[in-house]
């Protein structure tokens, strides 16, 4: 099914999108918010750039964006997956508690910003290039990975990464000596069992994206994971 | 109606701006156009554009672009700046009728120079001299706004949608080098017309997304100086920092980003070059009231360039692209694409970096 989106506002979009189901194509979008927001069944490839809040509350269904995709993508997203072909703006994954997002290039500001887990739910988000400062701020669960492909003498991600993290994991294919992190993370290069987790997204990744494997993995990864199950229990009040 | 200080009411706003280092002419009608994918980040209470290099015919002479509630302040406004200026024109701005833009004030523009008598007399320089005629025009005189007041430019603002705003005072018929757009969704204050951004003062304007919480630290350091903070709105303090910092203390752009968005103590401690170090602790203790904390994406205007600006958390989206001789800022990409479908080198400033395109000596 195609959809043309030029000139439709985001209920129409998502209106046809629920009416059509199945596959779609959805091309000429030009910042329409909140596309497939809370959608379990469809699988959307889409053209142009979407607006903020792609794929929010989402809950199954496949997107697809074929160049960038701007701020909040996945915002609360539940389950599904997310694969941009481009960068992505800020606050991706936003409170995130299930499903996937790979991203090709870089992310914004404050990628994963609270991203949680419960029981299965454990979200997965992985970025090609390099990620903006505040990256996994307030994490507090799931997967975070950058991969800083391609980007030159830049670092892996910004300034004040884990912030106020106190749970899930980070994994940085890096060896962060030029990355401050804050006192209440553990920072540890990857293990052998690590590495078999990380060969796992990275494959995922090369299939999604084509980028060669083998060289992704002939790096050293960095491992960060909060030092405590509450690290912030004396914070405000001795109890 | 309630005007500011009596209301407060909640927030978005969108901006968007393009400028030619060659220095080549646009109309207005890519600027408007880029606004229209950011309809929902405004609420029609507020639309505005600057547009640099529109009046070549009068280029040596001060544009003020003013509203009037009536036609007798009109007159006596005139008066007012006859002592003062030599005014060589005087004329409505011409707008189109539309359903979408209703209950207009008068709005004229004047084309005026500093009559040498008088500047000779206050021991003034002359856009020193025209600063403060706008702030007392503004100031004391109800019902009268200056709201544009530079050379060779001039800005264009309304109650309304912005796309609808660039329609309402015929946009597409102006011809410039470089334009910069708001829509706004009004935060603290309520939307009225000298509300709207752009703000301006001489060839500067502002316009802004976000929502400052310095906002009285900034007024009472810079009303010091003379500048009147008359609309409680943290675009108009933004405008004057940076008249202050670049006009009046002789600051680069740069100086003055390091200034209003000034990096933490943490992140200066941790610089490996002793000059960038010392330069960025100067800055910071000298001008401590001017750091602008809380979410700002900022496009400033001035004479032949513009810069843009984040906080340095970069809590507002701020995005720039380029083509050819051409760069374009916005608040979402969508809207740099609308531009330019094809344009390269997208990519999002880091928070405090500010992003400064200048158009080619001679050509503006």
């Amino acid at each position: 099914m195609y959809i043309n989106a030029e000139g439709l506002e985001f209920r129409a979009i998502n209106e046809a999108i629920r009416a059509s189901g199945g596959d779609i194509t959805l091309a000429g979008c030009s910042g329409q918010r909140f596309i497939c927001a809370g959608m379990s069944d469809v699988c959307v490839t889409i053209k142009g750039v979407p607006g903020n809040a792609l794929g929010a509350y989402l809950n199954g269904a496949e997107i697809t964006v074929d160049g960038n995709a701007q701020d909040a993508v996945g915002d609360t997203m539940n389950g599904g997956s997310i694969i941009v072909r481009g960068n992505i703006g800020d606050a991706a994954g936003y409170a995130m508690r299930g499903g996937c997002i790979f991203v090709k290039g870089d992310a914004g500001y404050r990628a994963g910003i609270h991203m949680k887990a419960y029981k299965e739910k454990v979200p997965v988000m992985v970025i090609g290039g390099a990620a903006g400062s505040f990256l996994g701020e307030y994490q507090a669960g799931g997967l975070i990975m950058v991969l800083g492909l391609g980007i030159g003498g830049k670092r892996v991600v910004g300034d004040f990464p884990c912030t106020g993290m106190h749970g899930g994991k980070m994994i940085l294919r890096s060896d962060c000596r030029d990355i401050r992190f804050p006192g209440q993370v553990t920072v540890r290069p990857a293990s052998a069992e690590d590495m078999q987790e990380i060969k796992k997204y990275v494959a995922e990744y090369c299939r999604l994206f084509g980028a060669d494997e083998k060289q992704v993995m002939d790096s050293p990864f960095t491992i960060v994971t909060p030092d405590s199950s509450n690290p912030y229990k004396r914070l405000y009040a001795a109890n | 109606m309630v005007k500011e200080g009596k209301v407060r009411i909640p927030s978005g706003c969108a901006i968007a701006a393009v400028i030619s280092k060659e220095g080549e002419r646009m109309t207005g009608e890519k600027i408007m156009n880029a606004m229209k994918p950011m309809h929902d980040r405004s609420n029609g209470l507020g639309g505005g554009f600057a547009a640099y290099g529109i009046y070549p015919e009068y280029k040596d002479l001060y544009a003020f672009h003013m509203f009037f509630d009536s036609r007798d302040t009109r007159k006596k406004c005139e008066a007012f700046l006859k002592e003062r200026f030599e005014v060589v024109k005087g004329e409505l701005i011409p707008t189109r009728k539309i359903p979408e833009i209703t209950d207009e004030p008068i709005i004229w523009r004047y084309f005026v120079t500093p009559l040498k008598s008088v500047l000779a007399d206050l021991q003034l320089d002359e856009k020193e001299f025209v600063a403060r005629t706008v702030m007392k025009i503004n100031t004391e005189t109800e019902g009268a706004y200056v709201f544009s007041s530079g050379k060779n430019m001039g800005t264009f603002k309304a109650v309304g949608f912005p796309e609808d705003v660039g329609r309402f005072y015929r946009l597409d018929e102006y011809e410039g080098y470089g334009w910069t757009a708001h829509g706004r969704y009004p935060t603290n204050t309520p939307g009225w017309w000298g509300g709207a951004h752009p703000f301006t003062l001489l060839d500067y304007s502002v316009v802004h997304n976000g929502e400052i919480s310095s906002y009285d630290a900034n007024r009472r350091f810079i009303e010091m100086f003379g500048y009147k903070c008359t609309l409680q709105t943290d675009t108009e303090v933004i405008t004057y920092i940076l008249d202050y910092l670049v006009r009046r203390q002789g600051l680069t752009l740069e100086e003055a980003a390091d200034v209003i968005a000034a990096p933490f103590w943490s992140s200066i401690d941790s610089k490996t070059d002793e000059y960038e170090k010392q330069k960025l602790t100067y800055l910071r203790t000298v001008f401590p009231s001017l750091l602008v904390t809380g979410p700002f994406s900022v496009v400033l205007g001035f004479d032949g360039g513009l810069m843009a600006l984040n906080d340095r958390l970069k809590l507002r989206s701020m995005v720039v692209g380029e083509k050819g001789d051409r760069v374009f800022i916005a608040s979402e990409e969508a809207a740099i694409r609308v531009m330019e479908p094809d344009a390269e080198n997208v990519y999002a400033p880091a928070g405090g970096e500010p992003v400064i395109v200048k158009v080619k000596e001679g050509r503006y």
